[in-house]
């Protein structure tokens, strides 16, 4: 497998120097996976600060400040606070899918991370056919979620889960139909050759209308993809109690409450990655600098990460049967529309290219 | 057309809603409704008619204007205020007179209501502005709130 | 209960869910028994008495001016005019004549109450539909009416301001400019309410067609406030019993005719809107005058039966007191909007959804105290 990690040059010419291939091959995975892991949680807990501080700004609160300078170090605090704690569980609960339901949610994410193109060769995993794969492993998540509804013992999670199952079902077609559109765009599901296509303008810019189209219906099915307001029924609050996870506590709530937050930025990358350039910068005024790529990247996602907060913070929460609605009667018509739009655009070359 | 009519008036009143949050967002350097509760203690500043907790006044002599009429202890709704009084002999005037022995305020009893300190004919009883009053033993909750050896002021009477 | 719910003959997909004591949407210490078909709701009972504090009998024990502190303790969002109520209500039994400046300054403050509740319950009626920022929005707006009551009454929430014959005592300097400012501020912050909450497409899904109840249904409920109003039931007790210096001034009844949830949500931001517009034509003319009337120390109602009826933030709160001429009551009864408002969310609520049950309960807005007295 070629790893095209432009940082880990020297490392992997100086492993595959001192060691047989086959080792370094392994040890070189081994490092991948640990800056994976490091990046997921290092992203996750800075992903919960920042929604708890932007929940302050818009509600007119301070938000946390007191751990570290601004609060930075609070989520670090709470992490601590979370291993720390006792993992408690029904009586009559399921164990065995009980703790394996936060690892399904919690190694979804992980592996959706390990093909987003942070920078230009800074992507571990260049598969390619890298859209459906996203889109296949975004579906293994919500088994994380069903499992530990249905394994929890408790009612009230059973509702949350099942909900999920059926919010997931129904959003993942939106989300798979809004990426298609934008591949008949580009050619190719791989994301690097997503990211080389966009060289000539981002692919919003080149499809104009039908791309704008597609974003917002990317942007609705993928907050619904992550459970969060204003689809957030599996864990509703005031209808709910806490949903799905009701009966977590410690790490293993933690996971799932990272998951979330690591997916939301999985969706936000990939909203990026698809329609807004990748790391590319606008109108290429830091072409000469690679690097900066990285900057680009992230700035870009976490505007949208701040839209989906802004969202969150703003709307209330649909019913279910409105969920569905939304789904099968405006958001799929629009978008099997959209898609056909798109297919002309593309056939008559009526697309914007600089 | 209504279908896309019903979407258009849906996103507008979606980012009407927005804008009002946005508007929030972008002001709120300097809109914090909320305030830094322990730290801000010492400029916290009750209001003057605050019922924080019923204290009896004493003056530089340790001397208090409690005659003991225990019209307080008649006015509390719940049996918050006990008095313990006894008859004495007035040292002037060599006349009997009623005094107290303790004032005792079952604060953990108390519902703030205020009838004690309007029923007090001698202002002998005002409220504390005070609000931070939890205590770790209940017991400290019963106060005797004439300070010892205190007596009533010369010229109080009942 | 739970006997009978054993016995019941359970078709196998219906099962039994315990919202409450402990449920973010009860606000407060109600369990509900919902018996559940997947998400449909097939009943509702509530399950009364966990906070249940015998108000009525501590009644019996007490001297009127002791009374009335444990009315600040029913309906705690309106507790300014639950004080007003037993305060009226001794009042004429004993005949008395309270100043104008007494009855312009409790019905001030009866409307600045009913606004604090209204933003409240407009917070938590967001936070129920999910939506969390509303929550903050209208505490910041009720945290000023609250400053205007510690100011003046002493408390923030059991204010205990009235006593038989008039106020305890007179308002605070500053009492004018500050409702005057609050007025002014609120005036710019209830459009915003509109545009954040009232005008958006998911809340008006959300509340549209929920919850519905009918006028007739209302009166045979014995709904009351803006639960009755919002089915087009007209029963405004500041409209057609007027009390203190509420014959002084010019307002409307909210009214609205569809009986939903948006309905009732309606007439709470059009009784804001009065409640302001009342505030407006009084606070410029407080008359001067006493702020009581001296009573007796201890105070004696003639033998007989005195009723009055006020309408609270909820609806229409009745004292009953029968009197058998001693310094206690015989026996006081309340008649709380609460209970009667909630002896209808069975109705209203079967056949619909978990998230229905959630949004028809915000709008009945539900005090627990107030029901469990
Ligand atoms: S404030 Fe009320 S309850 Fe407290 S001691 Fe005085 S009379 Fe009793
Ligand atoms: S505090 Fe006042 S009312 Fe109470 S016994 Fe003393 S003088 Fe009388």
């Amino acid at each position: 497998m070629n790893i095209p990690l432009n940082i880990s040059g020297p490392l992997h010419n100086w492993l595959f120097a001192i060691l047989p291939p086959a080792a370094a091959g392994i040890f070189e995975m081994v490092i991948m996976a640990l800056v994976y892991l490091a990046i997921f949680a290092v992203a996750g807990l800075f992903l919960v600060l920042l929604e708890r501080k932007v929940a302050a700004w818009f509600q007119l609160r301070l938000g946390p400040n007191r751990v570290g300078y601004f609060g930075l170090m609070q989520t670090m605090a709470d992490a601590l606070k979370l291993v720390s704690k006792e993992l408690t569980g029904t009586e009559k609960a399921d164990k065995f899918l009980y703790n394996l339901a936060p690892y399904f949610v919690i190694i979804t994410a992980l592996m959706a991370l390990a093909v987003i193109p942070f920078s230009s060769g800074f992507q571990a995993f260049d598969i390619n056919i890298g859209v459906f794969f996203i889109i296949a492993l975004s579906s293994i998540g919500v088994i994380g979620i069903l499992l530990a509804g249905w394994s929890s013992n408790n009612k009230f999670a059973m509702i949350g889960a099942m909900r999920s199952g059926v919010q997931t079902i129904s959003y993942e077609l939106s989300v798979g139909l809004s990426l298609l559109t934008m591949i008949l765009l580009t050619g190719t599901p791989q994301l690097s050759g997503i990211v080389e296509v966009q060289k000539n303008g981002w692919l919003i810019v080149q499809g104009h209308i039908p791309a704008l189209i597609a974003f917002m219906i990317y942007m609705i099915a993928g907050t619904a993809e992550t459970n969060r307001a204003p689809f957030d029924l599996v864990e509703a609050e005031s209808e709910l109690g806490a949903g799905f996870h009701t009966e977590y506590s410690g790490m293993k709530f933690a996971y799932f409450f990272l998951a979330e937050f690591i997916n939301m930025f999985i969706i936000a990358a990939v909203a990026v990655t698809v329609f807004f350039g990748a790391w590319l910068s606008p109108f290429g005024i830091t072409e000469s600098i690679p690097w900066l790529g990285v900057f680009w990247f992230l700035a870009k996602t976490l505007a949208i990460v701040f839209l989906m907060m802004w969202f969150r913070w703003t709307f209330p929460r649909l019913r279910v049967d409105q969920l569905l609605k939304l789904e099968w009667k405006y958001l799929l018509p629009l978008n099997l529309m959209n898609i056909v739009l798109m297919a002309l655009i593309v056939w008559l070359n009526l697309t914007i290219q600089f | 057309m209504s279908y896309f009519g019903e979407i258009y008036h849906g996103i507008k009143t979606l980012l009407t809603g927005m804008g009002v949050t946005g508007r929030y967002f972008l002001t709120s350097g300097k809109g914090a409704i909320t305030q830094q509760y322990p730290d801000n203690r010492d400029t916290l500043q009750m209001f003057d008619r605050f019922r924080g907790e019923v204290v009896m006044l004493h003056d530089e002599n340790n001397e208090h204007s409690c005659t003991g009429c225990q019209k307080c202890e008649l006015a509390c709704p719940n049996g918050s205020i006990e008095i313990i009084w006894d008859r004495g002999v007035d040292a002037e005037t060599g006349k009997k007179k009623k005094f107290i022995e303790k004032h005792i305020y079952h604060y953990g009893m108390c519902t703030q209501c205020g009838l004690c300190v309007d029923a007090c004919p001698s202002n002998a009883i005002v409220w504390a502005q005070n609000f931070e009053n939890s205590v770790y033993d209940r017991a400290e909750l019963t106060r005797v709130l004439n300070k010892p050896g205190s007596k009533v002021r010369a010229g109080v009477e009942e | 209960m739970e006997t009978a719910i054993l016995k019941s003959p359970f078709k196998s997909e219906e099962y039994f869910v315990n919202m409450g004591p402990q449920h973010p949407a009860t606000h407060g210490v109600l369990r509900l028994l919902l018996t559940i078909d997947g998400e449909v709701i097939k009943k509702v009972e509530p399950d009364l008495g966990y906070i249940h504090r015998s108000i009525e009998k501590m009644c019996e024990r007490d001297s009127y001016q002791q009374i009335i502190h444990l009315t600040d303790r029913l309906d705690y969002l309106s507790a300014h005019i639950n004080n007003e109520a037993v305060c009226l209500a001794v009042e004429n039994a004993l005949e008395l004549e309270v100043p104008e400046r007494v009855k312009v300054i409790r019905t001030i403050l009866d409307e600045l109450t009913r606004i604090a509740s209204h933003c409240l319950w407009w917070g938590v009626m967001g936070m129920d539909v999910g939506a969390l920022t509303t929550y903050f929005y209208g505490f910041r707006d009720r945290e000023l009416i609250n400053d205007i009551f510690e100011e003046t009454c002493g408390a923030r929430l059991t204010m205990n301001y009235n006593v038989p014959g008039g106020l305890r005592h007179d308002i605070h300097p500053n009492f004018v400019k500050r409702v005057k400012d609050f007025v002014a501020h609120f005036k710019t912050k209830l459009p915003e309410y509109d545009r954040l909450l009232t005008g958006n497409i998911i809340f008006q899904k959300r509340t549209k067609g929920v919850g519905v109840l009918s006028k007739e249904d209302a009166i045979a409920y014995g709904a009351s406030g803006p639960v009755g109003r919002g089915s087009g039931y007209s029963c405004d007790v500041r409209i057609h019993h007027p009390y203190s210096a509420l014959h002084k001034v010019n307002f409307n009844e909210a009214l609205q005719t569809a009986g939903d949830a948006f309905a009732r949500y309606q007439v709470r931001i059009q009784e804001m809107w009065e409640s302001l517009s009342i505030i407006e034509q009084l606070i410029d003319d407080i008359p001067e005058g006493a702020i009581q009337v001296a009573t007796d120390a201890v105070i004696k109602l003639p033998k007989g039966e005195f009723y009055q009826k006020v309408e609270t933030a909820r609806g229409e709160l009745g004292v009953f007191i029968i009197s058998t001429g001693t310094k206690n009551p015989y026996r006081l009864k309340l008649r709380s909007p609460g209970l009667s408002n909630l002896s209808l969310l069975n109705h209203i609520t079967v056949g619909s959804k978990i998230g229905d049950l959630v949004a028809a309960m915000a709008t009945l807005d539900l005090v627990i105290p107030d029901i469990d007295r």
